[in-house]
């Protein structure tokens, strides 16, 4: 009996600890939240929502303070669509590449070395970047011979997001049944014509909940960017000018601000936390839609 | 139209040069640039005449030997708490997994925002190893918790129901058969996170402060890691060393990799999955 009772409140002791590990991200994600709501939406209560949002101006050094994140957001929102624009591109060719015309040798040695490439530091990205894209930039694209900027950044980030982009795009085509590719021969299509009006239109909603992480991705990269973007809080005019996103503000400016300055630095890091959750909304939205269509696929079976 | 088609078809193949070409030339670039100039000063110095990366380098473990303690218990336990408890259904089992997908998707700048604000700030530890360590655990957390409840999952239920009919508990189960047939998987899926720390630098650069100079007395001084190092180097006119440095990490990274993609395969082999 006694043994009995000790086995029993053990199991239930495990399971307690078990739970309450369970809970921890939970617990994680809230104190983040709090953490960072608390600490900064005083300050933008403060300054006013449409002030600091779209302000034209960040000088919280200046005689004349301002802690407008304008700028920044909109270098952002170019960056992202650039780089994503760059990295998706490339990467769904290079994915139906491997998938359909691609020599079958190749393919495993392709993907697993592309696999392997996807663990690079983004800091190494950053120093190739600030060493040889930023100087080629320079001397031989941009107009005015500035090699910071936009265009160099979406660069680097478009080359780091591809091998995310390679490998969910692969991974999606795959999952498509060989059954749609097969009739689709058999109907007379030519295998190239198969492959691009039937295989990758399938496979649509996995490509774009890849596109969408590369989105999450490019918004959330700091320290590939800082390298090659610059710096300057300024609003963007050219794609070759020395600016900063929303990523690079809040890196550059820890080490040095303090008081209202860092509110506001805390300020941007909420705006960016928002921006990262509605793209976790869409994400997941995106997911469940596709397994609402497997889900109703397999019904009809 | 056919012509259309073929022409898709070339410009697929491009991209796929184009990709390798890009992602090769990263690397190659690293190793060229950098191998040279590694030297003895460099890698186990001091730090008083030239630059050196052994205060990095323990940064660097301490970094991962923290967060691994934190988060490698906690995230195993509580992917065994999703798997086996709740047979991954109900309500709090949707919440667990909603805030772990978030904690995934937040910037790593935000972590490190928020280890600023609550070890910094709050705890009044000022930049230490440790505040680092703890932000980088909770970094890692929801990786090491999905592949972990995936690794979980893919154990047969007769296993577990062979052990029940024995007369085993649930918790002696779990310790004696499911976690030993899922080791492989939890193994690498550790292997992978500590990748993840080992290359993180935009959390450090708000939590441990870069004191690129000094070898850390302890876990409330503030340090460095090999990757911050790469961009206090590149970002101070010492480019030459942060190549050199950034063939270390590289060197690490791959090899970290290599080891856990060889251990998927390992446990593959002695289960008989692959033939």
């Amino acid at each position: 009996m006694k043994s009995s009772t000790f086995i029993n409140l053990k199991e239930k002791g495990m399971r307690f600890v078990f739970l309450f590990c369970a809970i921890f991200s939970i617990l994680a994600l809230a104190t983040i939240t709090v953490f960072l709501f608390i600490s900064g939406t005083p300050f933008i209560a403060k300054t006013g929502f449409f002030e600091f949002v779209f302000v034209m101006k960040w000088a919280p050094l200046a005689d004349e303070i301002a802690y407008g994140i304008f700028p920044m957001i909109v270098t952002t929102l170019y960056v992202t669509a650039l780089s994503v624009i760059i990295g998706v591109g490339i990467g769904l060719l290079t994915a139906i590449a491997l998938y359909k015309f691609c020599p079958k040798k190749l393919v495993n040695p392709i993907r697993q070395m592309i696999n392997l490439l996807a663990g690079i530091p983004s800091v190494i990205f950053g120093l190739f970047g600030m060493t040889v894209i930023v100087p080629f930039v320079r001397d031989y694209i941009s107009p005015n011979g500035v090699g910071y900027g936009i265009f160099s950044a979406s660069l680097v980030l478009g080359i780091m997001i591809l091998p995310t982009i390679v490998s969910v795009s692969l991974d999606s085509l795959n999952s498509v049944p060989s059954s749609y590719y097969e009739g689709a021969l058999a109907l007379g299509a030519t295998k190239e014509q198969a492959t691009f009006k039937i295989l990758v239109p399938s496979a649509k909603s996995g490509i774009l909940a890849g596109v969408v992480l590369a989105i999450g991705r490019a918004i959330g990269e700091t320290m590939a960017v800082i390298m090659v973007i610059g710096g300057s809080p300024e609003m963007p005019n050219s794609l070759f000018q020395s600016v900063r996103t929303l990523t690079a503000n809040i890196a550059m400016g820890a080490m040095e601000l303090r008081g209202d300055a860092l509110s506001a630095l805390i300020a941007t890091g909420v705006v960016l936390f928002v921006f990262t959750l509605l793209l976790n909304i869409s994400f997941s939205l995106l997911k469940r839609e596709k397994n609402d269509k497997i889900k109703k696929k397999e019904s009809k079976k | 139209m056919r012509k259309l088609y073929s022409a898709l078809k070339i410009i697929c193949l491009v991209a796929l040069g184009i990709t390798l070409i890009c992602l090769v030339a990263v690397i190659a670039y690293v190793l060229i640039k950098g191998t040279g100039k590694l030297s003895f000063d460099l890698l186990f110095g001091d730090y008083k005449s030239s630059p050196s990366i052994l205060p990095a380098f323990v940064g660097m473990l301490e970094l991962v030997a923290i967060a691994s303690l934190i988060a490698v218990p906690i995230g195993v336990a509580s992917a065994i708490f999703l798997v086996e408890y709740t047979n991954n259904k109900g309500k709090l089992v949707r919440i667990i997994q909603v805030a772990t997908e978030t904690l995934a998707g937040i910037p790593s700048i935000v972590y490190g925002l928020f280890g600023y604000l609550i070890f910094v700030v709050a705890f009044g530890w000022g930049y230490s190893i440790i505040g680092g360590g703890i932000t980088l655990a909770i970094m890692i957390l929801p990786t090491i918790v999905r592949s972990t409840q995936e690794s979980l999952l893919s154990v047969q239920g007769g296993l577990r129901e062979g052990s029940y009919a024995l007369g085993a508990s649930k918790v002696r189960t779990i310790f004696k058969i499911v976690l030993p047939s899922a080791s492989g998987g939890i193994v690498t899926a550790i292997i992978l996170a500590i990748g993840r720390v080992v290359s993180e630098s935009a959390v450090l650069i708000l939590t441990i402060g870069m004191v690129v100079n000094k070898v850390p007395q302890n876990l409330l001084s503030p340090g460095t890691s090999l990757a911050l190092d790469i961009y206090y180097f590149a970002s101070n006119g010492y480019r030459d060393e942060a190549a050199a440095t950034s063939v270390v990490l590289l060197v690490f990274v791959i090899f970290l990799n290599l080891l856990a993609s060889g251990i998927g395969k390992l446990i593959k082999k002695s289960t008989g999955e692959e033939k």
